[in-house]
This record gives structure tokens, sequence and C-alpha cells, in this order.
């Protein structure tokens, strides 16, 4: 509820139309640049770049204004509260963008592909192609010369040669990065700006050794276990499963390199570090999907 | 520092901008609920011309006017465009003029991401637009864009409508952020959550529902993208997915979102019905629960529009009961708004005589809807012009009149000129009557079986086809009478006072007509109850 009457709403503003205008130059250069997919004289991802180019320069501008229009002191607590709501209600929209892919992973493990085996009263989808078994990884597809199903899978290998698997490493450096993280804004709170820097460093390590790791596993996917994209459902789940989180990932280490470079250059106080704070937030949100990852795509 | 922030108060003081760029640059809450509602007015002249082609050509059985392909895109288009380009950005264009007013409130919380949320939408609708000029023509499987239909056998803009859904969906979470950020924290003190305007409440929960379903949305898309383009198999049942998974996701997405489409309507009539009975509203708590029960109970029964494609018999019993028992809060609403009515000092003015056609209407759309709820029936119902007429019931005269009774109700505030009475209430009966000769009798092509979607029919339906088309072109020329009504309140009206209705209650009538271009800079105070209702 309102406080007092220092609201600030800023003056009428050109950003939003510019970043309106990058995204529709996206839409235009994305659409063209994939239709174009194959063809050999396209020059369509010179749009998609340019958009790119405009996306980023636009939220380059708006976030130095905000910081701006912060350090000036034109923000209220009240303000501040609207970033609050707001940081967590996006949060809450990703949960559910990643909901949709667990949906379709749960339905696909749990309906589908035993219909497809043939158990059910709805075995009737059995008939299309009688001689396929229902296992979870697909490693054999109904249609097998169409989709050729992956040589190995992605599965823990078992507690003994855990050493050996990437995800377990993978585990690792996402939830000690979120302790991190916690670390390096308790530090940032009690003032302790050299361990708060320190923290950042080692959290963006980590974040950065995940995202390594990660293209590690997708070159041995696609290099020796014939799992890729086309490899059927299971390589369908799996890499965009792992790809969106991944993706995510990505997001939230520039995020919080952006924080870091701030702080090195003398940026957020004891109390006023929202930017932080919902970098991490994010981090941490983006560590619960990879756990939740591990558990369905990868163990069980 | 408070230096600073007197200085930029003296600024706040001057009108708008001159000229387009007033529009372009805009964060103010009103410039940005007028641009929205203006938008969803022309995109409804372009879907309802989209429309008009469709029942032209079902004029009479065969093929006359538009080949099949044709026919195809445009059924896709007229409903995606009145989905996604009438419906929501005229409910969040009236959440933008509506809700810092009524919460006391400088302006919406994050107004340059409000400038956004509205500018993203004409280039998403630019784009899909342009692709009927495209190679291989607009997109034609339906706005439901079920797999295969928009995968295998789609046309190759379906990439430009992919990514057009992309940012529409942006734009529709970052406005609904915008509202909830804005409601749960700008409220005037005083403004308890259960003394709250019940058209905010209903746009609390809506915001609440659109940043849940729209992410989902883009997860569909997505996977269609990369069935289409990168070779997974989402929906392909060859390497081990499943054609009809697109229809849950699309229908987790989807349920929620027909009600996005009413729960804003909801709060309207509510509005309107207790100023024009000058009595409060019957049962404020109990409206407010019933809307946060249809949008809890939004999210298990997506499934009942999907009753014939084949599902575990437990799946159907499930969704089948979900289904029914959203018709208890729904009923509590119907019957909220006529104890409302029950003995009050009743007058009908334009904006109250919508208000009641949609109750009225709108129940019958309910009741088909309980019709189809049951799975067995749905069996025989599914995929007909009952299907239809059930929806076109809770959208046009629900949805859509919920937003004109809107328009006259608030446009004396807006613009602070009255509206012509005489010529709305034409509007309103030309609109009452063909609004019913064209959806009333879809109810029976439908159960003799007359199929959607497709652009010939047996000679059976001939003469209530007829009559349908003769109803939808009278409903078409109807809203051009309304534009004119709105044009001619705009530059000819008679002033309108700051109370506007006799009966009215709430913060936005303590303003003057039109208000300030900054209103609530100093939060109001309230004393306990006085903005409720």
């Amino acid at each position: 509820m309102s406080s007092d009457s220092s609201y600030y709403v800023p003056e009428s503003s050109k950003l939003p139309i510019f970043m309106a205008f990058g995204l529709l130059l996206f839409v235009l250069g994305a659409g063209s640049t994939i239709n174009d997919l194959g063809k050999e004289s396209s020059n369509s991802y010179i749009l998609l770049m340019t958009s790119f180019a405009v996306i980023w320069g636009v939220m380059f501008v708006w976030f130095s204004n905000v910081i701006n229009e912060n350090n000036k002191g034109m923000y209220s607590d009240q303000l501040n509260q609207s970033f609050v709501w707001g940081m967590a209600w996006f949060i809450f929209s990703e949960v559910m963008f990643f909901f949709a892919f667990f949906l379709a992973l749960g339905y696909v493990r749990m309906f589908s592909v035993p219909w497809l085996g043939g158990e059910g009263e709805k075995a009737i989808t059995n008939i299309l192609w009688p001689a396929f078994e229902a296992t979870w990884p697909v490693m054999v597809t109904p249609d097998n010369e169409t989709f050729p199903g992956a040589e190995k899978n992605m599965n823990m290998p078992g507690i003994t040669k855990l050493h050996t698997w990437l995800p377990f490493w993978n585990t690792l450096c996402l939830v000690t990065s979120s302790g991190t993280i916690a670390l390096a804004e308790a530090a940032l709170k009690k003032g302790k700006r050299a361990a708060f820097k320190s923290w950042m460093v080692v959290t963006i390590s980590l974040g950065f050794i995940f995202v390594f790791l990660q293209g590690l596993e997708y070159y041995e996917a696609y290099a020796h276990m014939g799992l890729t994209l086309g490899a059927g459902i299971y390589g369908t789940t799996f890499f965009l499963l792992t790809g969106f989180h991944g993706f995510h990932v990505c997001l939230g280490a520039i995020i919080l390199t952006i924080m870091t470079i701030r702080g090195f250059g003398g940026a957020f106080s004891e109390h006023d570090h929202f930017g932080l704070a919902a970098g991490s937030w994010y981090w941490h949100f983006v560590d619960v999907v990879w756990i939740l990852l591990v558990l369905v795509v990868y163990v069980f | 520092m408070s230096a600073v922030i007197e200085g930029h108060h003296d600024d706040h003081h001057h009108g708008p901008a001159k000229g387009i760029t007033r529009w372009l640059y805009t964060t103010n809450h009103k410039d940005i609920g007028s641009l929205y509602l203006w938008f969803s007015f022309i995109m409804l002249f372009i879907g309802g011309a989209m429309a008009m082609v469709i029942r032209a050509e079902l004029f009479e059985p065969g093929s006359q006017i538009v080949s099949p392909e044709f026919y195809n895109q445009m059924v896709t288009n007229h409903g995606l465009i009145m989905v996604f380009g009438v419906i929501m950005p005229a409910f969040v264009g009236l959440a933008n003029w509506l809700i810092p007013m009524q919460i006391g409130a400088p302006d919406m919380a994050l107004p340059r991401l409000n400038n956004l949320s509205f500018w993203i939408l004409p280039a998403a609708f630019g784009v899909l637009l342009a692709t009927f000029f495209m190679e291989g023509g607009a997109p034609n499987f339906g706005w439901t864009f079920y797999a295969p239909l928009s995968t295998e056998y789609a046309p190759p803009t379906v990439t430009y409508f992919i990514f057009a859904v992309h940012i529409m969906g942006a734009s529709s979470i970052m406005g609904s952020i915008n509202v909830i950020t804005t409601i749960l924290n700008m409220r005037a003190p005083g403004m308890t959550l259960m003394k709250m305007p019940l058209f905010v409440w209903s746009w609390l929960i809506t915001a609440y529902l659109l940043i849940a379903v729209m992410p989902v949305l883009a997860g569909a898309v997505t996977m269609m993208l990369m069935d289409i383009h990168f070779g997974t198999s989402f929906f392909k049942a060859g390497g081990g997915g499943d054609p009809v998974l697109f229809q849950h996701i699309f229908w987790f997405f989807g349920h929620p979102e027909v009600y996005i489409m009413i729960l804003p309507a909801f709060g309207i009539v509510s509005h309107i019905i207790e100023t024009f009975s000058r009595k409060p509203i019957f049962g404020y708590d109990s409206m407010v629960y019933a809307i946060a029960s249809i949008a809890l109970l939004s999210f298990v029964v997506w499934a009942h529009h999907m009753f014939t494609v084949g599902m575990p018999i437990a799946g159907e019993l499930f969704f089948m009961y979900s289904t029914m028992l959203i018709a208890i809060p729904t009923g509590v609403k119907v019957f909220n708004w006529l104890s409302t009515m029950f003995k009050g000092s009743l007058t009908f003015e334009t904006p109250m005589l919508f208000a009641i056609a949609f109750v009225a209407l709108f129940t019958i759309g309910g009741l088909s809807g309980l019709m189809l709820a049951i799975a067995p029936a749905d069996f025989q119902y599914h995929d007909t012009y009952f299907v239809v007429a059930h929806f076109h019931y809770v959208l046009v005269p629900g949805a859509l009149f919920s937003i004109i009774a809107a328009v006259y109700y608030w446009l004396p505030k807006w613009t602070g000129y009255m509206y012509d009475e005489f010529m709305g209430k034409t509007h309103f009966w030309l609109s009452f009557v063909s609004v019913n000769l064209t959806f009333f009798p879809m109810h029976f092509v439908g159960l003799a079986g007359m199929p959607r979607r497709i652009p010939d029919y047996a000679m059976q339906f001939a003469d209530y086809n007829m009559i349908v088309s003769v109803g939808a072109f009278l409903f078409g020329l109807s809203q051009l009478l309304f534009l004119y009504v709105v044009l001619k309140a705009i530059i000819y009206g008679k002033k309108a006072t700051g109370q506007v209705w006799e009966g009215a209650k709430g913060l936005e009538w303590t303003l003057d007509s039109p208000p300030a271009y900054h209103t609530f800079e100093t939060p109001p105070n309230l004393e306990a109850g006085e903005a409720k209702g």
C-alpha cells in the first residue's frame, strides 16, 4: 500500500518502442532464418543479428537508466517493492515454462510410450508398429528408420561409477554455486566487500564450468552415443529439457557476471542491492530446476 | 534527495506531450489504456471482416466465394485475432485505465514496461496479418493449431506464427506482472484486499492465470518449432511422441485462457449492475471467492476439450466432474447479480442493458457448456456447430458485451463527454437481436450434426445458415454504429459531470470527467468501506 506520495512515474521514454521494434525484427529475422535453413544463399540471419543488437542495446540503456535513477534517489521504498514483486512473478512465469516441458516428459513416459507398446485400454496405437517395445529410455523408436534411436543413454551408471558421470559433477557445481552466492550476499550485507567479490567470482566460475560440462556432454552425445535431437522422444526430451535449462544457466551466469563487474566497480550497498538479490533468486531457481531435472531426466 | 523528487513532481503537472510521440513514448496509464482499447477496436473490425467472409461463404450450401484453403485461413485468423487481438487487449486497456483510478494509485507500478507490453501487440499482429501475403498463405490450422496440422502439414508461414505467438505471450506476461504488482503494491492506504473493487479483484486473478499459462503456450509453440525444423518428435508417434500431447499442452493453456477472457467481464458487470440497481453488490465476499474458485478449477478441467481424442475412462470421468463443478461458483455469481437487482431502483441506461444481456446470454453459453461437459453427450456434440454456438455465446454476448458495457459506462469518465443515449440504446437492441439471430440457430444445426470449420454443408442446414448469415451481417453493421456513437460522444458529446451516474460508487467517480493527466499523486484518504464496489 502507498505510504507516501513520491512514487516515481518516469517521463515518457523512447526505450519501450525501440524494444518493441527490436522484437519485431526478431520475429521477422528468426522466422526467415529458420525457414531458410538449408538454403545456400540466404542472408536473413543479418536481420536476426540486427534484432539481437537492437534488443541487447536497448536493454543496456534501459538497465543503465534504472541504475542511474536509483542512484539519484528517485526510487521510494514502495517502488523498490514493485521491483521485488515484478521479479518474483517473472520467476513464476519461468517455472511455468519449464512445467510445460516436464509435463511433456511425464506424459510420454507415463502414457504415450506404454500405449505405443500395447499397454492398457489404449493399445490400439500399438497396431501402428506392433514390434515396438515400450521401455524408457526409448532406445529403439517405433519408426526406427526415420527416427534412429540412440545407441547409449545418459542414465546414471550406478553409485560406484558416479565419478565418471558428468551430471554428477554438474550437480555438484550448481548446488555449490547456490551456496556460494548466498555467502556472497551475506558478506555484502555485512559490508565485507572483499569476501563478497570473491564469492561472486567463485559463483560465476562454477556457473561457467557447468555450461562447459554441459557442452561436453552434448558433444559426447552427438559424437559417440548416437543421441541427437532426431533420436526419437528420448533425445527430444533430453535435449529440450537440459537445453532450456542450460540456456537459463547461461542467462543467469551473464546476469551474475554483470553484477560482479558492477560490484567491482563499487555498486551495491549493504541495504540497497536488489539487482544482485534478483540475480541470486534467478540462480536459485535455475538450481531447483536442475535438481528436478536430474531426477526425472537422468536418474529415474 | 528529496529535492530531486520534488523537482520531478513539478514536471508531472505538465499535460501530455504533443503529436504522435505522445503515443509512442508514453508512460501514462490512461494513454496506454486508450491505445489498447483503440487497437482492440481496430482488430475487432479486421477479425469481424473475416467473420463476414466466413458467413458470406456459408450463406448458401456449396462453394461460392472463397476457396476452401482461404476459408481455413479465415477461420484460423478470425479466431486468433478475436482471442488475442480483441478481447484480451480490450481487457488490458480497461485494466490500465481503471485499476490505478480504482485503487487510488498515481499510475501502473512499472510504466515503461507497460508501454512495451502494448507496442509489442501491433508488431505481433502486423506479422500475423503479413503472412496472408507470404508464400503458402496465412496459418490455416484453426486457432487451436493442433499438431500435426500445424507441424507436418502447415504452410511455411507457421514459423512466423510461432515467433509472433512468443512475443504476444511476452506482452501478456509483462502486462500481467504489471497489473499484479500494481494491485499488490500500490493500493491507497486503508484499501485492504477485501475492500478492493470487484473489477480489480477479477484482474488480480486474471493476471495470475495469465502468468501461469502464457509460458505453457510458449512451450507448446517451441515444441512445434523443434518438431518442424529440428527433427524432434514431441508430436510424432513414429519417434515415440504423441500428437495428443499437443492437445494436452495446448488446453492446459487454453482452458485458463478461456477464463482469462471472462473473469474481467465478471468484475465489469458487477460494477454496472450495482450502479444501476442503486444497491451495493449482493454477496461481495462470495463474488471474490467464486472468481478465485473458477480460476483454480480452470487448471484441472482442460481435457474436456478432447473427450473424443481417446482417454482412459478414469480421465473422461475426472474431467467431466471437475468441469461440472465450475457451474457452482458461476451459479453463485449469476444469482448474486440477480439478487443485486432484486428490489433495486433499476434504471436501464445502455451500460445496464448490455450488463443484463450479459447475465442472460452468458448463462445460456454457460448452460450449453454444462451440456458439453457430459462426456458421453460430448461424443455427439464434439466439433459441431453446437460447440461454435456455445463459445460464441460466452465470448460475444459474454466477453464482448461486457467490454461494450464498460465503454458506455466509463466513456463519460474517460473523455468528459456523454454518449447519445438514444443511439446507444439503438446499438444495444440491434446487437442484442442480431447476436441471437446469429448464434442461437447454430445450436440447432450443431445438434443436427453440422460440422464446424467446413466451408460447405448438407442441404438440410441451408435455411438456418441463411438466418445465421443475415444475423451476422446485421451484427457486423451494428458495431459500425458503435464506432459512430463513440466518435460522436468524443466530438459532439454533452459535458459529463464527475459523478456521471447517480448510483456509481468508487474512487474513479470522485475524480473530474475527464480526469487530470496524472491522478492520485497523493493517495486518497479512504474511510473504511468507501471504496468497496
